[in-house]
């Protein structure tokens, strides 16, 4: 089946001419300066929090513990050699102090300050102009010959160039205005995040956009694999431990990004911390690097005043018919509601077989992908004009380091500053709401899932799941009024400019569903929806469906089922 | 008297009723206070006699008639006026505040903000966007985001005789909190804390539901044994709607719960209690509006409350009966008659 095609085939030039005027450039060239600044950074933090001496020996003890824990229960092949070697250090030296009796705090200090500069050291990304630049090219070369390859079926259409990512990858939504405000400031993106796609997904948007590179936190695991660890370095991203949740570990993390940002680096965060794994669009929002921007602002109104640089927060919504990692994402999501069962961090992307599988598979069947840019905000979720000027809602005007005076003075104030950055994150999950586009596939799956709800009004959520076969075959005439109503009140919304959609959901309602069913979580090996002999529908896997039905959930649409 | 805080501008006070000009002597004591009465008569009067209304004023005060200065002069607002003006003096205030400002209201009243052209009798069911409290009309309307609020048993007329009291204030902001701590404690007014600001405004709010009803106890002379069974069913009551509409259960059990509660209900100074009092003697609530002095906020908020019960599908008896009293014509007696009746509850189930 063939929809009409809808192409954006603009070229974005690249709004700062040279890499030597990159931010990143800048860091990555002094590297060693940046790590010693970010250490003194997090030690001050850090000593900020813990109130006096005992405390903070505490806090050392517990980081020991949870240390040395990690390493024996859960260690990685990136971890390097001499871990155990220097957390065994930290320990004896934190016995002699426990055993001498003029405790110095001197001594203490330093071995805090030790520990934080390692943690600097690896959270340090190694951006290396070249190798970006090399990278990149690989990844775009790669992926135009893979697409070209699978797409036209062709002697010699390895090499053609009919196909390239932009016919795979749309991008719409405030295009302009953020390229706009990169030049005025300093950008920081907070995409949604549903797959490990989403890193290399992003990485070419801001390279199709003309925007330098940005900084972001990847995981460690993902360096575990020495092909990706050369890719990921090379694209300006650091490294972010989720094994380790000591404080210390955080606040250096806290300071990395913050003075990353003072510097004007461009960064991303995925600001709902890890994958969603219920499918859902992320609503609750991790505040600790998100808290870095609103720092980072303040810190630049402190020391420059009215010529500081100003920094913006612009969201961003990845939309897929198909999330690779769906079967097992679902499955720890309902394990924990199920009950409070820890799991331990299962990585789908352990070998670069998978990678390539998943690659080519993405390629060669024709999957289309949108990314929606939202109005980029300021640190405290205002609009922005056109010259980047904060607005309120009656387009006033507003300064943004009022925000953080008080007595004419700017102040630090470290609750204000949470505060601000729960607000801020409201913001964000309001815009996610609006700019995310709502697919056919996700139509469909939300029809089907909430019609078997209602016809088992009595079931909880885990019964439902468990459906058996028979129950959960739906007939195509009901399916498809549900569908239509369900289309209706959703292109209402996206009137009043509360919802949006892609282009393919203004075609008649059966090719809608049509390209729905073919769509939705199509390279699973049990698909979530599929058509019956007799034309019915039904699904191979319930919680598959219940993955994807959730892109529509918290838009109050049950009731029109 | 020499004055001993640090805050270099004057605090501004907007609304001249009792309890605007209680909070504006309060401050006086360790303040600058420009005070916003939108009559140039009480202007003159507070500028002049230094008293208003049977209240002396403290020296502290000037009274001004301009809000644009009051913005400009202050850093630290406390608006104190009426639920059903709060929006629209909000709409005046707001072209002159900046993100700096702090705004602690002390309005005890709830706003609608229904779509155009409705009423409330139009609705057939409440959301929780429809109503707003003060804090959110603040939100709505401004640039500001440092907003408190300030509620309690706080009868303007005995802080007025210097009788001690305290009071809470609620918000977001560690610092709003600590601000309005500076501001206003002093040896015979003490001031707490609270994270829940929407839990301390709706306290305030539905509180003057069951002060109405404890008027009507007492103008029906039913005794202490009836009005302590009022307080604390009445509690209760506002602890589900509280809730529903986005309270904390434990601000309910505090100062600005019970505390005020407990004050509204038994003390013959409060106005709520009043209209429950002479409506039990059988007067019609026209007259008695027309002849308050100040407004009586229960009145609206039971309208509101009423509504809001029955869409979030919430008991609320005492809500609901007092509606009948005022807008359905039913007797006093025969409401009194319908609670007894009313099907019993356990007696402690939000905890």
């Amino acid at each position: 089946m063939k929809l009409g095609r809808y192409r954006n085939k603009r070229k974005y030039e690249p709004i700062l001419p040279g890499p030597r005027e990159w931010p990143v450039v800048q860091i990555s060239r002094n590297r060693k300066q940046f790590v010693q600044d970010v250490s003194d950074a997090a030690f001050e933090r850090i000593k900020s929090i813990t109130r006096n001496k005992t405390a903070l020996i505490e806090e050392l003890e517990t980081t020991l513990f949870k240390e040395k824990a990690r390493i024996r229960e859960n260690s990685w092949k990136v971890d390097p050699d001499d871990d155990n070697a220097f957390w065994s250090g930290v320990k004896s030296k934190l016995l002699d102090i426990s055993q001498s009796k003029n405790k110095n705090s001197e001594e203490v200090d330093l071995i805090l300050k030790e520990i934080i500069h390692r943690y600097a050291s690896e959270i340090a990304g190694n951006f290396n102009t070249s190798h970006y630049r090399f990278a990149r090219a690989i990844a775009t070369f790669g992926f135009n010959r893979l697409l070209n390859a699978a797409r036209i079926k062709k002697f010699g259409s390895f090499w053609s160039d009919r196909l390239t990512m932009n016919d795979k990858i749309q991008i719409n939504g405030e295009v302009e205005k953020l390229r706009e405000m990169a030049k005025k400031g300093t950008i920081v993106i907070v995409p949604t995040h549903s797959s490990n796609l989403d890193s290399i997904l992003i990485g070419w948007v801001i390279y199709t956009l003309g925007l330098p590179p940005v900084i972001y936190g990847a995981g460690l695991n993902l360096f575990n694999i020495s092909i990706i660890s050369y890719f990921m370095n090379s694209l300006g991203a650091y490294k972010v431990d989720r094994r380790k949740k000591n404080i210390i570990y955080l606040e250096t993390l806290k300071a990395y990004s913050t003075l990353a940002l003072k510097k004007g680096a461009q960064s991303l965060f995925f600001p709902g911390g890890t994958r969603a794994r219920s499918g859902k669009i992320e609503r609750e929002l991790k505040l600790g690097l998100l808290g870095t921007a609103i720092e980072a602002q303040r810190i630049n109104f402190q020391e420059k005043g009215d010529k500081a640089e100003k920094i913006f927060v612009v969201p961003v919504s990845l939309n897929y018919h198909f999330v690779l990692e769906a079967p097992s994402l679902i499955h720890q999501y309902l394990e924990k509601q199920g009950q409070e069962r820890y799991y331990v961090e299962n990585d789908e992307f352990s070998s670069s077989y998978k990678i390539i599988t998943f690659l080519f598979k993405f390629f060669t069947k024709g999957s289309n992908i949108s990314v929606s840019i939202g109005q980029p905000m300021d640190v405290l979720g205002n609009n922005v004009d056109n010259e980047g000027n904060s607005i309120d809602k009656y387009n006033r005007k507003l300064q943004v380091q009022d925000y953080f005076t008080f007595q004419e003075n700017i102040t630090v104030d470290k609750q204000r500053e949470e505060e601000y950055t729960r607000m801020l994150a409201g913001k964000i999950v309001t815009q996610y709401c609006k700019i995310a586009r709502v697919f056919s596939s996700h139509l469909v799956a939300f029809a089907a899932f909430e019609m078997l709800r209602k016809r088992n009004k009595k079931l909880d959520l885990f019964s439902l799941l468990r459906l058996p076969d028979e129950d959960i075959i739906i007939s195509y005439n009901e399916f498809r009024k549900v569908c239509k109503d369900l289309k209706d009140k959703i292109l209402e919304r996206v009137e009043e400019d509360k919802m949006s959609v892609a282009e393919h959901m203004h075609e008649p309602i059966d090719n809608i569903i049509e390209h729905g069913l073919y769509n939705v979580g199509m390279y699973h090996s049990k698909r979530p929806l599929i058509k019956t002999k007799s034309g019915d529908i039904t699904t191979m896997d319930m919680n598959l469906l219940y993955f994807y039905r959730n892109r529509l959930d918290g838009y109050g649409l049950e009731k029109y089922v | 008297m020499a004055l001993k805080n640090m805050f270099r501008k004057p605090i501004g006070v907007i609304g001249a009723g009792s309890f605007g000009l209680a909070v504006a002597n309060l401050l006086a004591e360790n303040n600058k206070v420009l005070i916003y009465a939108r009559n140039i008569e009480v202007v003159d009067a507070i500028n002049t006699a230094k008293s208003w209304n049977k209240y002396k004023m403290h020296d502290n005060v000037h009274a001004i008639n301009d809000m644009q200065q009051l913005a400009e002069k202050c850093e630290v607002i406390f608006p104190v006026i009426p639920s059903a003006n709060f929006r629209e003096m909000m709409q005046t205030l707001s072209p002159f505040l900046h993100p700096y400002h702090i705004l602690i209201h002390a309005t005890k009243g709830l706003d609608l903000n229904l779509p155009k052209g409705k009423t409330l009798v139009d609705m057939e069911t409440l959301e929780r966007h429809h109503i707003k409290t003060m804090s959110e009309v603040i939100m709505d309307e401004s640039m500001v985001v440092r907003i408190g609020c300030l509620a309690g048993p706080n009868l303007a007329r005995e802080i007025a005789q210097g009788l001690p009291a305290a009071t809470v204030i609620a918000s977001h902001f560690n610092e709003v909190i600590q601000i309005g701590q500076q501001l206003l404690r002093s040896d015979r007014f003490q001031v707490y804390g609270n994270p829940d600001l929407t839990g301390i405004e709706l306290c305030g709010v539905l509180k003057n539901i069951i002060a109405i009803a404890s008027g009507a106890l007492s103008g029906m002379e039913l005794g202490e044994n009836a009005r302590a069974l009022l307080i604390s069913r009445g509690m209760v009551e506002m602890i589900y709607l509280g809730r529903a509409m986005g309270g904390k259960t434990e601000s309910f059990i505090g100062l600005a719960g019970i505390g005020d509660l407990v004050a509204t209900s038994t003390s013959t100074l409060s106005r709520n209690f009043t209209v429950g009092n002479r409506l039990a003697k059988g007067e019609n609530l026209d007259s008695i509006l027309g002849d308050m002095q100040e407004v009586a906020e229960g009145v609206n908020t039971i309208r509101i409350c009423k509504k809001i019960a029955d869409s979030f599908k919430i008991r609320a008896p005492i809500t609901e009966i007092l509606h009948r009293v005022l807008f359905e014509k039913i007797t006093m007696e025969e409401a009194v008659q319908y609670l007894m009746k009313y099907p019993l509850n356990v007696d402690v189930d939000f905890m």
